[in-house]
């Protein structure tokens, strides 16, 4: 009965949605999950992990509470961050040794006093001024006045902690009513768990459940489950920590999960356990807990969640709900804790968020045993696996006196390693040494779990502000990242006649909903109440009925369905591509033509499409040039319209033809194509009247539309005149015209964009294209750019290639068609502004002509209504596109992020990266609709606001210094970064179109490629070794660490490599050890290495096969191809791969130390 | 005289300024379509764009009006609006066509916001000025008439003693 198959599928679409479910092999399924995300469980699992989420919970709690600590200070990260006193060899910075090493030690500098400060060295260059424009509506300072809930973070006061912690509505009720949350909306943090245990298990939760001993669970009694007891902890699945949190250090889970939403929401938590009228009052203590997973598992006995564990651990016993169940996680629970802990039996899933996240993990199963108090076990933990400079005090108060005062502390202390407090001033090496992973939303582990893949799908603050006023006393932008048709290795196609989607706000049913029975679910976005259809009550995957719990649906936070007929306007269109190519004069000089039809020649049969495909060809100098392929003809014929005022199409029929049919004609007319206009001294373009033509062509079908074009567009309509005024290049003052002249091709990509057509722009050009203006096409009508200056096929030669490697992509690359992506998010916020490539259709609705893998989004968010009553919220992006294959298919991404309600959480949730990405589109716009400098301005105010509000509203001890939150510490950098950022930067010569395309790039990149180009990765290459090394494919990948962007960091004697994204280089030194020169670039000595080399020789040599497979790696990471350019001291590209050392000064820029003094006087002001 | 000039602007002033409240309103339902999505942004430029400058020269219009018929007072308070109206169109994106509103922008939040706003403001404006042009239309025409009473009742008793004269 079931119609719903079940599928795991390459991103390609050609997977073939699994009709039945009981065919698929169970195991297959099972690892679905945890592929696509990279979380498999065992393999992934890290000891480690396991056991950081434990330590730096409770480690934190009793030394917080009781002693005025900074909280964060006593820990120390043990592997990437070298603490104050630096590394002895920075000559750079005047830094005056300061014996005093204030993060880490206590409370010595409760007031800014004045020890620490640096004299700010001698900056010339002026600091950016500091205007009052900022991007953040509320222009006010943050209030020194810290408002209650601010104290959380604050150490000393232990009143209002508590206060927050256990908020009235809370825990109570939710426990012992489980059932009626089911209607409530879910109160409080604990009443998440009462409320639908999918929906919304606190944050505290989490933790809390993974750290459970593993006793025999009660097992969940059925189905029934669901009706009842909604408060049952969802399905404890103590999963390790997604692969990319790998990185982190080893407190790793609680770092990036707890600590940030956990405060809040996890203060709650502990109220619960008090609440339940079988548990005791005191929430904290080890007892406590136990008894509390003791009354849960009692009183809620069902579940469902569990189940949903179970599906994917172990498929066997999914089916039956019974005992079994539980069993299953408790046997992951231990893994997951880490250390085995003897628990009671019966525990496992009772743990109820009793406990604050801190504790839970390894709190929960040394209380257990041991009377011990579980924040003391918990605070040394850290210590054994990291020693640390500073011991936190555990000798004094037994648990319980503990107890009470635990709510209080938890607040504070709850984030031991993103709110440590870092004085950049002092610290000097804050880059980690390997790629900086997402920080994991604080959430209950089972969701976390589910949750979307950060790379997909991610956020500037992990933990959500409640009120928009508290977003706004944070000063850091809410917003999402997307990249939401990423290539991706595992997907799961469900194939259903009905596509179950909630009946009010038409949310796709996603792993956040809670089921209040079997035949109901609540929607996680507007909360109604839906039905269960009939068909969702089979699990193909089981071959079981009555259990929607464990549909691939409900197991995966990203999902692809095949759309029934009613998600079709019309029959799904077939893939149709119109190349339109520039061959006047300057064209054929370029010498682009030859490369372009030999890679559409070799490619011409890895084209997406199915047997319906098109393709047609234009070109276009004067006038245009139309190639009828009409099956029958012995060759191509082109047929010229030189009327480019008013253009029409020769022979409507004949010129988009079937590329199975026709494929000799198209073979023939692109060999005979470069040869056609080899002598043409014909030097007008006629780019707008070609684009009408082509808009002709294509407005039937829809499609995509390729455009080449090599110089200004200056005939018929369209043109447009040079702007560039090239002594301007270089002036500190505005740049001007960075905004379109003329809105011919805005209004031209809105008909393509009606007509489902999207432009592509590949622009190939030495002299200024006015790529502001020409871009417009292809920026509304979702196509992409391509930027090659000084293409020329002989002179420059890595461009070329460069050009290659990308069409081959392009050309090949899935593709999705008439496409539409709508971000909904959970009601109370709203969406503010979209970044990219699109037309904006509707408030949260997106029009994508064409949408390709290598399209990243961004979106700004504003909260419109209070989330008070909320522990988690959810965005769900649903993209519905028609696949090269002709089949309509819609792509869900959800995200589940916790809500808190203090600053210090909000803070220690900023994932900088995001943030950092976010402002940049922020500030293009900025730059377009103000000038660059208001934009400048606002970038350096963005560092300045959240500096200064973390500094007045989240710490309580003043030391001096620039003082930032251990998860922002990077952010001056980037804000450095971005000021220096060809986009951006003011006083170096930048011609306007490269500073326009870096603009568009740093809208369209998905994040992970952007913010290559704003802060380049340096390593040093001359000693690769296979230490630590990557096995890949049976190749060795060395991983050499990063390396500041600092001319400190490069020595002769080195080879560095600076991977910039879109380019690299591989600096030489000049007395480079000769045997890099010999075995790696084959030259004999440093004076033969060619001034132009831009390909390493491929020599089999160790060394050689060590760089090339590094850098080979680094270009498999991203679509493009970047190319590799070997620069001497004397290249003519020193100066640009110098401009990238962003951390040194240069005469128009401030280093980045400058940058800080600057900041730091901003704020102290 | 029985009917001034400015008494003809202030009625004049009226009239239009009804027309402009019906612009006002429709510029309001207009956004909140698009804020509801009702309605494609690009079909609502389309439809709202032509009627931002017919609303800015009636505007302009009874502005000079006022000014010929030396109504100072009606004018300064005007002036403001006027003022607003030539800066917003010379701010405005560019544009082949008449109009302000740019349907890549107008979806963002801010702008839409800042619409509705600018509606709602006008409405009011517009609503608080179309009593104002009818007070002064009813306080100078009463003045006139009563002027032209005066005026009669002379003519009359001039009459009357001619008649008496003869």
């Amino acid at each position: 009965m079931s119609t719903a198959g079940f599928n795991s599928q390459n991103g390609t679409g050609t997977g073939q949605a699994y009709a039945n479910g009981p065919s698929q092999n169970p195991v297959a399924l099972q690892q679905l999950p945890g592929v696509s995300y990279g979380m498999t469980h065992q393999p992934t699992y890290n000891p480690m992990q396991a056991k950081a989420p434990a330590p730096p919970g409770p480690g934190l709690y009793p030394s917080g509470a009781y002693q005025p600590i900074p909280p964060v200070s006593s820990y120390q990260p043990g592997p990437p961050l070298t603490s104050y006193p630096a590394p002895p060899g920075q000559p750079l910075l005047t830094r005056p040794p300061l014996g005093i090493a204030p993060s880490h030690t206590p409370p010595q500098s409760a007031s800014p006093s004045p020890g620490p400060r640096l004299p700010p060295a001698q900056a010339t260059p002026p600091p950016p001024a500091v205007s009052s424009s900022s991007y953040y509506p509320n222009p006010q300072q943050p209030q020194p006045m810290a408002p209650s809930w601010q104290y959380n973070t604050a150490p000393p006061p232990m009143g209002p902690p508590a206060s927050m912690s256990t908020p009235p509505r809370g825990p109570v009720g939710n426990h012992v009513n489980p059932a009626s949350s089911a209607t409530l909306p879910p109160p409080p943090p604990l009443s998440s768990a009462a409320a639908a245990y999918s929906s919304a298990p606190p944050p505290a939760h989490v933790s809390h459940s993974a750290t459970q001993p593993p006793g025999p669970g009660m097992p969940p009694t059925s189905l029934h489950g669901y009706t009842q007891p909604g408060t049952a902890p969802p399905p404890v699945n103590p999963m390790a920590p997604h692969k990319y949190q790998q990185n982190r250090p080893p407190y790793g889970p609680p770092t990036t999960g707890p600590p940030p939403t956990g405060p809040p929401p996890a203060m709650k938590p502990t109220p619960p356990p008090t609440g339940p009228p079988m548990a005791n009052a005191t929430p904290p203590a080890p007892k406590p807990d136990a008894q509390c997973g003791a009354a849960v598992n009692s009183t809620l006995s069902p579940t469902e969640p569990d189940c949903q564990e179970g599906d994917i651990e172990c498929p066997g016993t999914v089916a039956g709900n019974g005992p079994q169940a539980p069993n299953n996680y408790n046997h992951v629970d231990n893994k997951m804790a880490g250390p085995p802990q003897p628990g009671p039996p019966g525990r496992h899933l009772g743990h109820y968020p009793s406990l604050p996240p801190g504790y839970q993990n390894t709190s929960a199963p040394h209380n257990a045993t041991s009377p011990m108090h579980p924040a003391m076990q918990a605070a040394t933990q850290p210590y054994t696996q990291a020693p640390q400079p500073y011991q936190q005090p555990h000798g004094g108060p037994g648990p319980a006196q503990l107890s009470p005062s635990l709510a209080a502390m938890s607040l504070q202390s709850s984030t031991p390693e993103a709110l440590r407090v870092v004085n950049l001033l002092q610290e000097r090496n804050l880059l980690p040494p390997t790629p900086i992973p997402a920080p994991a939303p604080c959430l209950p582990q089972d969701l976390q779990k589910l949750n979307c893949n950060p790379e997909v799908f991610r956020c500037t603050l992990t933990s959500i502000p409640q009120t928009q006023s508290l977003l706004n006393k944070a000063k850091m932008p809410l917003g999402l990242l997307l990249h939401p048709f990423k290539d991706l290795s595992q997907l799961p196609v469900v194939t259903s006649s009905t596509i179950v989607r909630c009946r009010s706000c038409r949310t796709y049913i996603n792993p956040f909903v809670s089921f209040l029975d079997q035949r109901r679910w609540k929607c996680n976005l507007c909360y109604r109440v839906n039905d269960v259809p009939e068909e969702f009550m089979y699990n193909p995957v089981s071959r079981s009925y009555g259990e929607p719990h464990k549909r691939p649906e409900v197991q995966n936070a990203t999902i692809e369905f095949i759309a029934p007929s009613e998600y079709m306007l019309r029959p799904p269109q077939p893939a149709v591509y119109l190349f339109v190519l520039d061959v006047s004069h300057n064209a054929v000089e370029t010498g682009y033509l030859n490369v372009f039809c030999q890679s559409l020649l070799e490619n011409i049969n890895a084209l997406p499409g199915d047997s319906r495909t098109k393709v047609g060809f234009i070109t276009f100098d004067s006038t245009i040039h139309f190639y009828n392929l009409q099956e029958g003809l012995s060759q191509p014929q082109m047929l010229i319209v030189s009327d480019i005022e008013d253009i029409f199409l020769p022979t409507p029929d004949s010129l988009l033809v079937n590329l199975n049919e026709c494929k000799e004609l198209v073979q023939d007319l692109l060999k005979s194509l470069p040869n056609l206009f080899e002598k043409t001294m014909e030097t007008q373009s006629a780019l707008g009247s070609a684009l009408q033509a082509a808009f002709k062509l294509l407005s039937p079908t829809g499609g995509r539309m390729s455009v080449f074009q090599t110089q200004l567009p200056n005939l018929g309509v369209g043109a447009l005149q040079s702007r560039e005024d090239p002594n301007q290049r270089a002036s500190a003052k505005d740049i001007q015209h960075l905004s379109p002249a003329t809105d011919f091709y805005k209004k031209l990509a809105l008909d393509c964009s009606g007509q489902q057509v999207a432009v592509d722009l590949f622009l190939l050009s030495a002299q200024y294209c006015d790529l502001a203006s020409l871009g417009c096409i292809s920026r509304y009508s979702a196509g992409s750019v391509y930027y090659y200056p000084s293409y020329h096929h002989q002179h420059n030669p890595a461009q070329v290639e460069r050009f290659q490697k990308d069409l081959k992509r392009y050309l090949t690359r899935k593709i999705g068609f008439e496409a539409v992506m709508r971000i909904r998010c959970t009601k109370g916020l709203s969406i503010h502004t979209f970044h990219g490539n699109f037309f904006v259709r509707s408030t949260d609705l997106l029009s994508l002509p064409n949408v390709n893998p290598d399209a990243g989004f961004a979106v700004q968010m504003s909260i419109e209504e209070n989330l008070d009553e909320m522990q988690v919220v959810s965005f769900q992006a649903a993209l519905l596109y028609t696949s090269s294959k002709g089949e309509r298919r819609i792509r869900v991404h959800t995200l589940c992020l916790p809500v808190v309600s203090s600053l210090s959480d909000i803070f220690s949730g900023a994932d900088v990266q995001a943030i950092t990405g976010l402002l940049a589109c922020m500030a293009v716009d900025r730059s377009v609709t103000a000038s660059l400098s208001d934009a400048r301005d606002a970038m350096t105010n963005a560092a300045i606001d959240s500096l200064t509000s973390y500094r007045q509203s989240v710490l309580t001890i003043q030391q001096p210094g620039l003082l930032a939150p251990a998860c922002l510490r990077l952010f001056p950098l980037f804000i450095l970064a971005l000021l220096k950022q060809k986009a951006f930067r003011t006083g170096t010569s930048t011609r306007l179109d490269d500073r326009v395309f870096a603009m568009c790039q740093l809208k369209y990149q998905p994040l992970a490629y952007a913010m290559l180009m704003i802060h380049p990765a340096l390593y040093r290459v001359d000693d690769l070794t296979d230490e630590g090394a990557l096995n890949i494919n049976e190749r060795t990948i060395p991983q050499p660490r990063v390396l500041q962007l600092s001319v400190e960091k490069l020595s002769r004697e080195g080879a560095f490599l600076m991977d910039a994204g879109i380019v690299m280089y591989l600096w030489i030194g000049r007395n480079c050890h000769p045997n890099f020169l010999t075995q790696v670039l084959g030259v004999p000595s440093y004076a033969a290495v060619p001034d132009n080399l831009y390909l390493l020789p491929e020599l089999d040599t160790a060394e050689s096969q060590r760089t090339r497979a590094f850098i080979g790696w680094l270009r498999d990471q991203r679509p493009f191809y970047p190319s590799l350019h070997v620069i001497r001291d004397e290249s003519q590209l020193k100066a640009s791969f110098m401009q990238n050392m962003i951390e040194d000064r240069t005469e128009s820029a401030l280093s980045y130390y400058e940058f800080l003094l600057h900041l730091q006087q901003q704020i102290s002001k | 005289m029985a009917f001034t000039f400015a008494a003809f602007c202030y009625m004049l002033a009226l009239l239009l300024t009804a027309a402009l409240i019906f612009f006002a309103i429709w510029h309001i339902i207009a956004f909140d379509e698009l804020k509801t999505d009702y309605k494609n942004p690009i079909d609502q430029c389309n439809t709202l764009n032509p009627l931002v400058l017919p609303e800015y020269l009636i505007h302009f219009f009874f502005c000079v009006m006022f000014f010929c018929a030396a109504e100072w007072l009606t004018l300064c308070l005007n002036l403001p609006l006027l003022a607003y109206h030539v800066w917003r169109y010379m701010s405005r994106p560019v544009m082949s066509c008449p109009g302000l509103y740019d349907p890549t922008t107008i979806m963002n939040a801010d702008i839409l916001a800042y619409c509705q706003k600018e509606g709602w403001c006008k409405l009011a404006f517009y609503l608080l000025s179309f009593f104002y042009y009818l007070y002064g239309y009813g306080f100078i025409f009463t003045s006139c008439s009563s002027a032209l009473r005066i005026n009669d009742s002379h003519r009359a008793l001039v009459f009357y003693l001619r008649m008496s004269n003869m």
